[in-house]
């Protein structure tokens, strides 16, 4: 079970946060600073693990985080999970992102969040994998947005995104 | 109205969108907050208006704020409205938001369930989908048993998006809502083959999850996952199945041995790192379930060994990391493989990157030997000195004690040198294991008496210098070592070499600002100080040493007097008190140190950790009684039992709580003293007692210098532990030197004798001796102790609601809740129920349909021999089906079992099904041995009629599991227990070879044991049903001896066979071989023999025995009638072989063909039983049995296992029993018991059949 998705950039400000159970926000918060406080003291060119301890969870838990110019991108799992098998997941995600904003940049994140959580919702749902080929996520992404097109094109004509 | 819509849509034009507010916020970075608590404003405008396009704007923007940490809980109305919208946009937001924020106490959650049941209906999948997403992050219990039935029908949803999604949210579902698993679960095992990959590998996710969790209840899908892992390319199943089968191991070696190959397999040609990695995982698993004994599986531990140090070298860090890892799983169960690869571990722990570097520490853990112990720690002490972070440093404190203490200190030979690191521990700056290193103090010092004498001098020293220790407050996690110092110095004052210099130390003021545990631990022990120093002064003449120390008690005890802190001043006080009257006796000139030493007299020896909760409860004592009624609630919360011997555990938990109520203490205490400030009653503290309780420089006014270097501190007289691995190694290689001057010298005496001895080479383990003679005192235990190692679970686990056995078949209460208009046809009976949940692919039905077939043909059993042949293929193909992976569908479940004549029911088929499938698993592993033998089977057993190649699958229902249920029921009967278990192995070896066909599917015996015993705890008596057939006295007397034992069962697929079990062991020195088993045929029975061979041939055994070893043979017997017991005259003609001889024997045996071996167990269910009885066809008939002096489960269980029936149902000293004979005559007991009185009234179709069988079970018992 993946416990935690967070994405936040080299300061720490979150640019998404999915919480597969309830914290409340405070906790969250707190959550999200410390991960980051773990990740971000540790080198590049060290393993991509954590054990994250008290953080969530507990020793069952891990922290996997990859890290791609200003952003980290961290899976909080439990032992079910394939460590190895959640460092492809995030690649699959970082570039299922990038067909989907063409060259994504941490803007494309920062202004688009809700798309990058429909994006994760084809990926993982309520904490377990759902779906792994690239191919098949960005075919439903793709459907989708369509729907979303034809009914803005009827109910709201003016605006555009950025 | 219409103008309102135009007015909401033109403001909407220039409300902010969530791109809007992004911007906003990064625009306004020094008053973030006030930015956003206008825009939250904005938003609670936004939401006020009807216009859903506006509501849904303000809602993805609260998502976003809510992600910033901002509280968006009031707005859930406002998400539940946007969530129903009907468009897909709009609904999208909702859901998104309300994943975000809602959880199980949201409250408006309850208003949701009709729309969310409403889009799950959707005719647009991506409305299903986007419910589904949402669902999964906020289902509640009341959601997931409103909405399970809609869920699982989307499980056969058309497009496999849904089903994907359906089949993985129903995991939550269970979690909610565990009463819907059993239902739902035929389905999701049904996914498991679904044609779409996504599907597939979603169901496998579930239940992976879940069997995860309550493995046991998930082994009759091992075949299925088998079949799975063997077929599958997806990487990502491949994993989770994997993953899977590593926790189902250990629950089923077989299952292991199956494993290994297919993985080994994959090990070899997979590319994919993470597969690789968690094959190398499972096969560990399953080594360490098959544990040690498997010598071919050394391989497989090597090539694990092997392909980890590949992961280890690489230079990839993570790679790296999760090799040692996995090596230190290995390192559990087979620790020399990893040792050699020592060089390689070391090397690790000075990786840069912490995360290994903490692996690696984990791994030396098993590293370490007498030989390297010191060297290792050594290196393990310079990392201490450099580690940077705390807790780095606390893990490697942690871990040198660790590998120093581990098994009960075996590794150390030195201890001088431990204590020497011990203190040299001490240096460290605010470490949190203070207390650690104490308790190693204490117990290095009260176990290993010979290292007394040295440990005081350090712990005085150490106490001459307590001030370098608890100088700086922050270390004041390491003055706990002073509590250690000051008892032992005490405890062991007689090795003091100054007494009165170490008591002065522990007199000093600067004690006083030590933790109040502390002090009082002092306290109590400068009085055995005392104690001591007045024995030793007691021969002097002149007085005046001893007057001058009781005039330092009586002077610095005072302080301790004040104390805040009440075991410090009570003990003060009382030894105060004590003091000033020895120095009254004193000065009187009385001798006073003996009865002063007396106090303190006695050894304390130390105790088993689990000693107190070990002592048995004494008969007749009822711990849960009241002894006086219960007092009133209120006054018993406040008595929260205090542990009076456990000092030790406050101080464990101690800094952690600490750090955490600081703050709140903090406020506490300002809120007291507000308060006191305000109470006129209250009497304030004088400031000088408030300032020895905080933290003041002391009474008397000396001036402290606090010392706090960053440099490792040298406390003065302290050796260096360095030193002792000079000395240790010096000491070894003059012992070794000796020893060889010895070896020597031997060797010179016995020169002419023998060749040489073994050279003593490089030092082994056993050649290093202790420094001292270490006498390390065993901890104490009560006499009786019990041993209870309970492992208790935890009570709140959410998965323990889903342990669920999920074969039995479904019941009429368990069903989905429906909505009542759908729930149109009342379903009548458990059965159609059953079917009703598998409806769904035609498959099933068709299935059933296939099944109800082939039990009318087992029905009409008794017709002619050629329909029995076509069944018999029939059932051939079945086999060959499961086994060969050709079979579709998953088995059982869909038999039907009210139906009495058919009683295998989906439990049992899915147990026997599991076991054979399983049972073929020595094939793979024991492929060099097959050949022979089976060549040999093909040869001597005719009636296989194809000779089996070594993959053909075989059945082999039941027999080493009942080994194995025999080998955790008995601990005692080892000999007879080793002597069945060889049995059994041999058996596992041989059977798979010949008459494959005949006794597939008895799989019943040990379901039957199972039935008897399950509830009960207390051990059975190992149970065999192979009685001693023959021995042979005449080769007794050539000092040869064969004996026979043997078991006869009938067989459930043909009705007039009978199988003969038939154990030969060697007992003589010699090889027997040519071995030739024949039986007089009589009008009823007969041997079956190979086509074409006459009525009196013989049946050759188809292997030869070396000395000491047995083997089994399986015979197979026709029998006309079945109503009564016979005897069949039988001899066994074989060649002793010697080294130069070898002679004809010959032996003589009688079969007795019980009529219980005609029996078969049956598993039957109460209702059929009840029908059963009630339609009168049977005879009755009973039996009293007396004197029966056993526990009634036992009497169960030796029922179910000599005579072959399953317990229907039990209650209290009451059971009913049935079973069913080869030619299905139904026979059913009824077992009553009170006193020592057994009754059984029995009931059957087949009077002679019964009278026989009650006579037989009268036998049994009259026997025991």
């Amino acid at each position: 079970m993946i416990k935690a998705i967070l994405i936040f950039n080299n300061h720490g400000k979150p640019r998404l946060s999915k919480f597969y159970e309830h914290y409340n926000e405070d906790t969250e918060q707190q959550i999200i600073r410390e991960t980051f406080h773990l990740v971000s003291k540790r080198d590049e060119n060290v393993c991509n693990f954590l054990e994250g301890g008290m953080l969530i969870g507990g020793s069952d838990y891990k922290l996997i985080y990859r890290h791609y110019a200003t952003l980290y991108f961290v899976f909080c799992v439990d032992s079910s999970e394939s460590e190895l098998g959640i460092l492809d997941l995030i690649q699959v995600f970082v570039e299922t992102l990038d067909k989907c904003f063409e060259n994504v940049c941490e803007l494309d994140l920062i202004f688009h969040v809700d798309k990058v959580h429909n994006i994760l919702a084809e990926m993982v749902m309520g904490g377990m994998v759902l779906e792994t080929n690239m191919n098949e996520i960005i075919t439903q992404v793709d459907a989708q947005n369509k729907m979303e097109k034809a009914e803005t094109f009827i109910f709201q004509s003016t605006r555009q995104d950025r | 109205m219409a103008l309102k819509i135009v007015k909401g849509s033109i403001d909407r034009m220039f409300d902010k969108n969530l791109q809007d507010l992004v911007r906003g916020i990064r625009n306004h970075k020094d008053d973030e907050a006030k930015y956003i608590s206008t825009c939250i404003d904005e938003i609670k405008q936004e939401l006020k208006q009807d216009n859903i396009a506006v509501k849904a704007n303000a809602v993805c923007k609260l998502t976003y704020l809510q992600m910033l940490g901002y509280d968006v809980s009031w707005a859930a109305f406002n998400i539940v409205e946007v969530m129903s919208s009907s468009k897909f946009t709009y609904k999208r937001i909702g859901y998104l938001a309300a994943s975000q924020c809602f959880h199980e106490s949201t409250d408006v959650i309850m208003l949701t369930t009709n729309q969310i049941r409403k889009d799950l209906s959707s005719p647009n999948q991506y409305d299903t989908g986007v419910a589904l997403t949402g669902l999964s992050c906020f289902v509640t219990p009341d959601l997931a048993r409103d909405l399970a039935n809609d869920i699982m029908t989307l499980m056969s949803h058309t497009k496999p998006y849904i089903r994907k999604k359906a089949v993985l949210i129903m995991y939550k579902v269970f979690l909610k809502y565990p009463e819907s698993l059993r239902p739902a679960f035929p389905r999701l095992k049904e996914k498991l083959e679904d044609p779409d990959p996504g599907v597939q590998s979603a169901a496998v996710n579930v239940i992976c999850e879940l069997a995860r969790r309550n493995p046991k209840n998930y082994l009759s899908l091992a075949p299925l996952f088998f079949k799975l892992m063997t077929s599958s390319t997806n990487n990502w199943v491949l994993i989770k199945i994997i993953k899977l089968f590593g926790a189902l191991t250990p629950l089923e070696p077989r299952l292991g041995k199956k494993l290994i190959e297919p993985l080994t397999n994959l090990i070899h040609s997979t590319s994919a790192m993470s597969l690789l990695y968690e094959c190398v995982n499972t096969v560990i698993a399953v080594l360490i379930s098959l544990s040690s004994g498997m010598p071919n599986h050394s391989a497989s531990i090597q090539l694990c060994v092997q392909k980890l140090r590949i992961l280890i070298e690489d230079s990839d860090q993570n790679l790296k990391y999760l090799g040692l890892l996995a090596m230190s799983k290995i390192l559990k169960t087979h620790p020399k493989s990893v040792q050699s690869h020592k060089d390689l571990i070391l090397q690790c722990l000075d990786d840069k990157d912490e995360s290994i570097r903490l692996r690696a520490l984990d791994l030396l853990y098993g590293m370490v030997s007498k030989k390297n112990l010191m060297e290792i720690v050594k290196k393990l002490m310079l990392h201490v000195d450099k580690a940077e972070g705390t807790t780095y440093r606390d893990e490697l404190l942690t871990k040198i004690i660790d590998i120093c203490s581990q098994s009960n200190y075996q590794y150390i030979t030195n201890f001088e040198w431990y204590i020497s690191i011990l203190v040299e521990l001490t240096r460290l700056e605010g470490t949190r294991h203070g207390h650690l290193i104490a308790s190693q103090m204490l117990d290095v010092a009260i176990r290993v008496k010979a290292i007394r004498a040295f440990a005081v001098a350090q712990m005085a020293t150490l106490l001459d210098n307590a001030h370098l220790l608890t100088g700086n407050t922050q270390r004041n996690g390491i003055c706990e070592v002073l509590y250690a110092a000051a008892w032992i110095c005490g405890e062991f004052s007689e090795h003091l070499e100054n007494p009165a210099q170490t008591l002065e130390a522990m007199l000093r003021p600067k004690v006083a600002t030590l933790p109040g545990h502390i002090q009082a631990v002092y306290v109590q022990n400068t009085a055995k100080l005392f104690a001591t120093i007045l024995k030793s002064q007691e021969g002097n003449a002149d007085g005046t040493t001893s007057e001058e120390t009781t005039q330092l008690m009586i002077d610095r005890l005072p302080l301790f007097v004040q104390s805040a802190n009440l075991e410090v001043q009570e003990r003060a006080s009382c030894i105060l008190q004590l003091v000033k009257y020895i120095q009254k006796l004193q000065q009187k000139d009385v001798e006073v140190a003996e009865e002063v030493s007396a106090l303190f007299a006695g050894e304390l020896n130390p105790v088993a950790p689990k000693a107190q909760k070990k002592v048995p409860v004494p008969e007749g004592l009822d711990l849960d009684a009241w002894i006086n009624e219960p007092p009133s609630e209120s006054e018993s919360e406040d008595e929260q039992p205090k542990a009076i011997f456990t000092k030790e555990e406050p101080k464990h938990s101690r800094p952690r709580h600490t750090e955490v109520d600081e703050k709140e203490l903090a406020k506490r205490r300002e809120a007291r003293k507000q308060e006191q400030a305000n109470n006129p009653f209250y009497i304030k503290a004088s400031p000088s007692s408030q300032k020895v309780y905080q933290d003041a420089p002391g009474v008397e006014h000396i001036p402290v210098v606090q010392i706090d270097l960053s440099v490792p501190l040298k406390v003065p007289g302290l050796p260096m532990s360095d030193q002792y691995v000079k000395l240790e190694e010096e000491r070894r290689q003059k012992e070794r030197a000796e020893k060889k001057k010895k070896e020597k010298k031997k060797r010179k005496e016995k020169r002419s004798g023998r060749g040489k001895k073994h050279d003593s080479g490089p030092e082994s383990e056993e050649d290093i001796t202790p420094a001292h003679m270490v006498d390390i005192v065993t901890e104490e235990m009560p006499e009786n102790a019990l041993p209870s190692d309970e492992d208790d679970k935890d009570p709140n686990d959410p998965h323990k609601a889903l342990d669920i056995d999920l074969d039995k078949p479904l019941a009429d209460s368990e069903k989905l809740p429906v909505r009542s208009h759908r729930a149109a046809e009342a379903l009548k009976s458990p059965v159609e129920d059953a079917e009703a949940e598998n409806a769904g692919p035609q498959e099933s039905k068709k299935k059933s349909s296939k099944d109800k077939k082939e039990k009318k043909k087992d029905k009409d059993r008794k017709k002619s021999k050629e329909e029995k042949k076509k069944k018999k293929h029939k059932h051939e193909e079945k086999e060959e089906d499961l086994l060969g992976g050709e079979a579709d569908e998953p088995v059982g479940q869909s038999e039907e079992p009210s139906e009495v004549a058919a009683p295998p029911t989906s439990t049992t088929a899915e147990v026997s099904d599991l076991d054979f499938w399983l049972s073929n698993a020595p094939v793979s592993s024991n492929t060099q041995e097959a050949p022979t033998v089976a060549a040999a089977a093909a040869a001597a057993t005719p009636t296989t009629p194809t000779a089996p190649s070594v993959t053909a699958p075989v059945s082999e229902p039941d027999e080493p599991k009942d080994a194995e249920m025999e080998e955790t029921k008995s601990s005692k009967h080892k000999k007879k227990k080793q002597k069945k278990e060889k049995e059994e192995k041999e058996k596992k070896k041989k059977k798979k070879h010949h008459h494959h066909h005949h006794h597939h599917g008895d799989g019943g015996v040990e379901e039957s044991v199972q039935n008897g015993t399950v509830e009960e705890d207390e051990p059975l008596p190992p149970m065999s049903n192979y009685c001693l057939l023959a021995e042979n006295a005449y080769i007794k007397m050539m000092g040869e001896d064969a004996d026979q034992v043997c078991d006869i069962q009938g067989n459930l697929q043909d009705g007039s066979q009978v199988v003969v079990s038939v154990i030969f062991e060697n007992k003589c020195s010699s090889f027997l071989k040519s071995m030739e088993f024949n039986v007089l045929d009589s009008l009823n029975s007969k041997l079956q023999r190979p086509e074409g061979s006459g009525p009196h041939d013989g049946l050759t055994v188809p292997f030869q025995l070396p000395p000491g070893v047995s083997n089994e043979a399986r015979f197979v017997f026709t029998v006309q009638s079945i109503v009564m017991p016979q005897k069949l005259k039988g001899t066994l003609t074989f060649i002793v072989k010697n080294e130069d001889s070898s002679t004809h024997e010959k032996l003589d045996f009688k079969l007795h063909f019980t009529c219980t071996s005609y029996l078969i167990t049956t598993p039957c269910y109460s209702d059929a039983f009840a029908k059963l009885l009630e339609s009168g066809d049977l005879k009755s008939s009973s039996i009293r049995l007396e004197g029966v002096n056993m526990p009634f489960h036992h009497l169960l269980a030796r029922i179910c296992f000599h005579h072959h029936f399953s317990v229907v149902e039990r209650i209290d000293s009451c059971a009913s029993m049935y079973s069913r004979s080869i030619q299905g005559h139904h026979v059913c007991l009824l077992v009553k018991t009170s006193a020592q009185t057994v009754s059984i009234d029995a009931k059957c179709d087949e009077p002679t059949l019964l009278g026989n069988v009650l006579d037989e079970i009268k036998q049994t018992f009259s026997q025991c």
